[in-house]
């Protein structure tokens, strides 16, 4: 076999994946899908009511590679930590974990770390722990863009600039893409802002603008 | 340790056969001068004899004549030469064009260029088998038609196309037709002396000939624009020194193939389906049982994921493709599974698998083995599926 885009690291955790099946009595569980790439990553956690330690982490992917690899590494991060420390662990420490991962699968990788995050938001709601719904504001927008990869360089879409003029009124969010319509990744983008944004609780539309050419 | 691999994706491309290397090597390394007119020097006089030699076996096996056929650099060239090439000379009130949802993207993205560029464009639904409705195509033709391109073979799901009757219902509209042979060409008998095509895409590494070679059949009358600009060459339809070696053993992979050939591709491809079928529960064959090229099944594993069907084949030693859009440069699934109505679901857990010369029965069982042990291991990982 050739060389491949993946890490030594990354192909051992797709092999043989760590951490897998369901936890049928799971205090945390998530469902989480990527629109544009198709794959899907289940999440389930145990949580100590007490310390609010990650006693047991099991994850299930219909995924590719890289999104078995990072379900693997991330339950084993999160494995034995607190709620609050597992909430701070990113992509990037994933990614660096397994030695890294090309660009192009940041989106299918990104969706096991999210996984992770909603497993504990369920947990958190479950259990009264949640603050009020926030109105949405530009930065809301912004912050949840944050998750939406920009698959040329595998940097989210804000840091690359990729978003611009976002505007929030009368539950329309209107953002501008800078790509030309018929780019390579337009439509796989456009898939994933529409995911992130639309199940916002106050909004009603979401308009894009790509650029023109 | 490991045995051979067992390459199943000759639809991408195939291996090149010796002899036809043999029939190439007096073009690189004797007979190499450019090829030239019976008042230049012998060498170059002996390469023209290559070339022409060439052309006229190929146009022998579709019906054409030789001065019908154009020697481009690929399949790719050649689509965009008869679309762009035709659409630039049509009259002025001919500017609608007539596809489908699921032609390979030379003819797709050339249509999507044209449209841009003011034409406007019909891109036909296809069944959830990937036929053109005929009807619905008669339909779509109006006074301002003045192209219509439907593939023979779909490069995918082996879907082969009516092109007999979608030919003669272009011919009686007085609408040109042409069709991309990529697929089929050598498969599945084509004659254009028969036939009333106008244009056919034509390629040689899909057949075991070399990479950098096709040719684009364009019916004597025809009016095609020149797309390279350049030298005479090509009867002063396509600039760029001539690719003798190239064409010379294109010619020899056209008289490689037999029928019996095909017969043992198709032998293989329904043993592959009906095998994976038997074997592997929650599949579905993607494109039709029946009139399908001879050399390819697409098969969809329910709840796993094709990028890790592949990888996870690829490290047992066989190449196969998916439809999945982790697999895809640009992360859209398949135009061709949704095309015929599927959903993301289906093309991600697609796999195509095809034949060619160097397939045996056995490479068959090995890979439903292989496939078998792949998709029960992602399946126990799968978060679906689990419920019957």
């Amino acid at each position: 076999m050739a060389d491949l885009p993946y890490t030594e690291k990354v192909i051992e955790y797709f092999k043989n994946p760590k951490n897998v099946g369901k936890i049928e009595d799971a205090d945390g569980k998530a469902k989480e899908g990527s629109p544009a790439c198709g794959d899907m990553v289940s999440v389930y956690i145990k949580v100590d009511d007490e310390t609010k330690e990650i006693t047991d982490i099991k994850f299930e992917s219909y995924g590719c590679a890289s999104n078995i690899a990072t379900g693997s590494i991330i339950t084993e991060m999160a494995k034995g930590k607190t709620i609050d420390e597992a909430k701070n662990i990113t992509w990037n420490d994933a990614a660096e974990e397994l030695g890294g991962l090309p660009d192009m699968k940041t989106h299918c990788s990104v969706l096991a770390v999210e996984g992770l995050q909603a497993a504990i938001a369920d947990y958190e709601e479950k259990h009264g722990l949640v603050k009020d719904e926030e109105p949405t504001t530009e930065k809301v927008v912004e912050k949840r863009l944050r998750h939406v990869m920009n698959p040329m360089t595998g940097l989210d879409v804000v840091k690359t600039d990729l978003i611009g003029d976002i505007d929030v009124e009368d539950g329309v969010i209107s953002l501008k893409v800078d790509l030309a319509e018929d780019h390579q990744f337009a439509n796989a983008i456009k898939e994933d802002i529409m995911e992130k944004l639309e199940h916002l609780w106050d909004i009603d539309d979401i308009k894009i603008k790509f650029a023109e050419d | 340790m490991k045995e051979e691999t067992v390459y199943l994706d000759n639809s991408s491309s195939t291996k090149m056969d010796e002899e036809v290397l043999e029939a190439m090597k007096p073009y690189l390394f004797e007979k190499y001068a450019v090829a030239s007119s019976e008042f230049g020097y012998s060498l170059g006089i002996k390469a023209k004899e290559g070339l022409e030699d060439a052309r006229s076996t190929i146009a022998d096996n579709i019906g054409a004549n030789s001065e019908e056929l154009i020697f481009t650099s690929c399949g790719t060239e050649a689509s965009n030469l008869a679309l762009k090439g035709v659409a630039e000379k049509l009259p002025e009130d001919k500017d609608h064009i007539i596809t489908s949802k699921i032609e390979d993207f030379p003819v797709l993205k050339s249509a999507q260029r044209l449209e841009k560029e003011g034409y406007e464009v019909t891109f036909l639904e296809v069944d959830d088998e990937g036929f053109v409705d005929v009807d619905e195509l008669e339909d779509a033709i109006n006074e301002r038609t003045g192209l219509v391109s439907i593939q023979h073979g779909n490069q995918e799901i082996g879907t082969i196309q009516d092109v007999e009757k979608i030919s003669k219902i272009c011919d009686q509209k007085d609408v040109l037709f042409h069709t991309d042979a990529t697929h089929t060409f050598t498969k599945l008998p084509i004659d254009v002396s028969k036939t009333p095509i106008d244009l056919m895409t034509l390629s040689a590494h899909t057949i075991h000939g070399p990479k950098g070679i096709g040719a684009l059949y364009v019916k004597d009358g025809t009016d095609i624009e020149k797309m390279m600009d350049g030298g005479f060459q090509e009867n002063n339809r396509r600039a760029g020194v001539e690719n003798i070696p190239g064409a010379v053993g294109f010619a020899k992979a056209v008289e490689l193939v037999n029928e019996e050939e095909n017969q043992r591709l198709k032998g293989m491809r329904d043993a592959l389906i009906k095998k994976i079928q038997d074997k592997i529960l929650d599949t579905t064959l993607n494109g039709p049982a029946k009139d399908r090229t001879p050399q390819n099944a697409n098969i969809t594993f329910h709840y796993v994921e094709g990028e890790s069907i592949t990888l996870h084949m690829d490290m047992r030693g066989f190449s196969v493709s998916t439809g999945s859009a982790c697999f895809s440069k640009s992360l859209e699934a398949s135009h061709v599974i949704m095309g015929i109505g599927g959903d993301h679901e289906r093309a991600h857990g697609s796999v195509r698998f095809s034949f060619g010369r160097y397939n045996t029965m056995e490479d068959v069982d090995r890979t439903v083995k292989a496939i078998s042990e792949v998709v029960k291991r992602l399946r126990e990982i799968s978060p679906l599926g689990k419920d019957k």
